[in-house]
């Protein structure tokens, strides 16, 4: 069992949902982007999301999008992503690494899978991997004794949301909405309906992310789900503020915030 | 005509799960778009093999675009590709341009099929957005175009263009600000307005079934040059050249020839400043295999996986990709993939100007600029088959800057 399923099988004993934070690595440095993971595990975080930064990240918003170009510009690629997960499961906290495919092929699936592993990764959730191409990863992932988590969609058919959630160890990443990531002024209410129609297949945790970004809105998931995840809202944060002290000290503040609507929910 | 060659190919890729080419192709996509393609690709299938369907189609080719398009011997021009019999198919006579048409009208067809009201489209030239916003204004459908910022400059006359035919351009801002941008863009709006709106791709990109289904649109190019040249010559041609950006036109001429082995398919990639610079848009004669935009083909990327950005003067093929397609005809040598240089193609843009009185595009001057080597290669008594995919209107500022600075 990988520490992620540790974690969320240990949290739901204690009847609540798991606070799970993005953050792409090497953003805005590599350095920073660790010392941006303390504050996140300080305050409250119980699995941390690795982004892997892509030139052509479709399933992401604008400020995902501008994250990833500040740490492709510092030159950020797959060892500084295997660092980063070394040092942020170092902190006694499950991590996972959020990638698109091309980087995996280019870096080579069985030699990736492996890495993840000797990092001490739990998984990787895979964001653009139809589940026709996925045989290759699903078996080396096995392999390797890591997680695979896909993205189920609001839009799937019965038939084919019960193929993506069976196919997913770890957890089930369900999409709350139709669109990229961002922050959204509330969460939709198909999320509810999908995470109860994954369940109808799965015993898998399920964990709802795109655009949960309040305190209000993680409580409110927290309701349902086994896990919150929060991406884009942490990193505005650091983007919006004039040097990066500041930015992790108003991070430590949302995080703290967002943890504590999560424990509140149930 | 065509009977020969759809009962030859239907073979030709029979092996693979459809949607692939060999190891190319497939499906990379957010699992929020998985329905809506499974849904286009069963109206692909099930429109091929509707009567209504097809006549509705032939109908606007040869009421609106005006096919069949014809071809043209360049007798003059003939001189500078050694003297070899030139014979362009003139698809820069179609309604709005270029080549384009043919999917985009096929494409709104399904639209209206499967009931939505909303189609976006990518534009690197603008042909293509020229042509999805001339074919959305013919069918009464809401059109929103997203075209890289970069490339809303080199083709601002296309931008006007799609804007008085009643589309919204939205300039991408984001990574190199061009074609591949604009994609990104385009499937960003698809995630999330997919339950109406159709994504008319505009090349033989893209995943499962954008590859097969636009090809199918472009294959009359190929079913229409095929009787045309025996009925002019009495035989098959040499060679059949064509530009290659993501490969559409060159598909849409290649395809009915694929059987017959005495051809040779020739396509020209941009090569920029020379693939030795790196400088260039060639990915399948300077890239390797890799994952861009929903598909497996070569592309131009580096070590971690990371697209690189492509140059060339033609905004048209200004593009890192290219089809899967052309990425297996390519490895299993059924067809040859050739770099032209910026200059390269500049001095065929202008011959064919002042040699045939045609002002191609400078995405198809690369065409015919192949054409001026392999006609020397192949000599005289060889026949090249030119898709001539569009036409130099908008082109005529960025040609007119070129040979301006030449001067200085």
């Amino acid at each position: 069992m990988s520490h992620l399923s540790e974690r969320l099988a240990q949290l739901k004993s204690e009847n609540r949902a798991a606070f799970i934070a993005y953050l792409p690595a090497g953003f805005p440095t590599v350095e920073k982007s660790k010392a941006a993971i303390e504050v996140l595990v300080k305050n409250g975080v119980d699995i941390v999301e690795i982004g892997f930064p892509y030139s052509d990240p479709i399933m992401d918003g604008p400020i995902i999008q501008e994250a990833a170009d500040i740490a492709l510009a510092n030159g950020t690629g797959a060892s500084e992503v295997l660092e980063i997960l070394g040092f942020t499961t170092n902190l006694k906290v499950p991590a996972v690494v959020m990638t698109y495919w091309n980087p995996i092929e280019q870096y080579g699936i069985s030699k990736f899978a492996d890495a993840i592993k000797s990092a001490n990764g739990s998984g990787v959730i895979t964001p653009d991997l139809s589940l026709e191409e996925a045989n290759p990863w699903i078996r080396e992932s096995d392999r390797a004794g890591i997680n695979n988590i896909f993205v189920a969609a609001p839009s799937s058919a019965p038939e084919r949301l019960s193929q993506v959630a069976s196919a997913c160890s770890g957890f089930v990443y369900a999409a709350s909405l139709m669109g990229v990531t961002g922050t959204r002024t509330s969460v939709s209410s198909s999320a509810k309906d999908l995470v109860s129609r994954i369940r109808e297949s799965v015993q898998t945790p399920v964990c709802v992310g795109l655009g949960v970004s309040t305190p209000e809105q993680a409580k409110e998931v927290a309701s349902y789900a086994d896990g919150v995840i929060v991406g884009s809202a942490l990193i505005r944060v650091l983007l919006e503020q004039p040097d990066f002290e500041t930015g992790l000290k108003e991070l430590a503040v949302l995080t703290k915030s967002l943890a504590e609507g999560i424990r509140q929910a149930r | 005509m065509s009977t020969t060659a759809e009962t030859a190919n239907s073979t030709y890729l029979s092996s693979f799960p459809l949607g692939h080419f060999g190891e190319y192709g497939g499906r990379f996509v957010p699992e929020a778009l998985v329905a809506a393609l499974d849904e286009l690709a069963q109206m692909h299938i099930q429109t091929q093999a509707d009567p209504t369907f097809i006549a509705e189609l032939d109908e606007l080719h040869r009421t609106y675009s005006g096919r069949p398009s014809i071809i043209t011997e360049a007798k003059r021009f003939s001189a500078y590709a050694g003297g070899a019999r030139i014979i362009l198919k003139r698809e820069d006579l179609n309604h709005t341009g270029s080549h384009k048409i043919n999917n985009v009208l096929g494409q709104a067809l399904l639209t209206k099929r499967m009931g939505k009201s909303r189609v976006i489209a990518e534009t690197g030239a603008g042909q293509h957005g020229v042509a999805t916003a001339t074919a959305a204004a013919l069918m009464g459908l809401e059109c929103v175009v997203y075209m890289g910022e970069e490339d809303t400059k080199r083709q601002a006359l296309n931008v006007a263009r799609m804007k008085l035919l009643g589309a919204q351009v939205v300039p991408v801002t984001s990574g190199s600000r061009t074609l591949k941008d604009a994609i990104n863009e385009a499937m960003r709006d698809w995630v999330t307005n997919v339950a109406d709106t159709h994504y008319i791709l505009g090349t033989v990109a893209g995943p499962h079934p954008f590859p097969t289904m636009v090809r199918d649109f472009h294959r009359i190019i190929g079913d229409e040059a095929r009787a045309q040249v025996l009925e002019l010559t009495g035989k098959l041609p040499d060679a059949v050249l064509a530009c290659v950006g993501g490969g559409s036109n060159a598909i849409g001429i290649f395809y009915p020839f694929i059987q017959d082995a005495s051809v040779r398919l020739i396509g020209l990639e941009a090569g920029g400043d020379g693939i030795e610079t790196g400088r260039h848009a060639s990915a399948i004669s300077g890239g390797r295999p890799g994952v861009l935009h929903g598909a497996r083909s070569y592309m131009l990327q580096d070590k971690n996986g990371q697209t690189r950005e492509s140059h060339s003067i033609s905004a048209g093929l200004d593009y890192p990709g290219v089809g899967p397609e052309h990425s297996y005809l390519h490895d299993i040598g059924r067809a040859e993939y050739r770099p032209i240089t910026d200059k390269e193609a500049m001095e065929a843009f202008s011959l064919l100007s002042r040699t045939e009185g045609i002002i191609p595009a400078i995405e198809t001057a690369h065409a015919l600029a192949g054409a001026m080597k392999v006609g020397n290669e192949l000599g005289p008594n060889s026949t090249l088959l030119i898709n001539l995919s569009g036409r130099g209107d908008k082109d005529v500022e960025t040609a007119a800057n070129y040979f301006e600075n030449l001067k200085m």
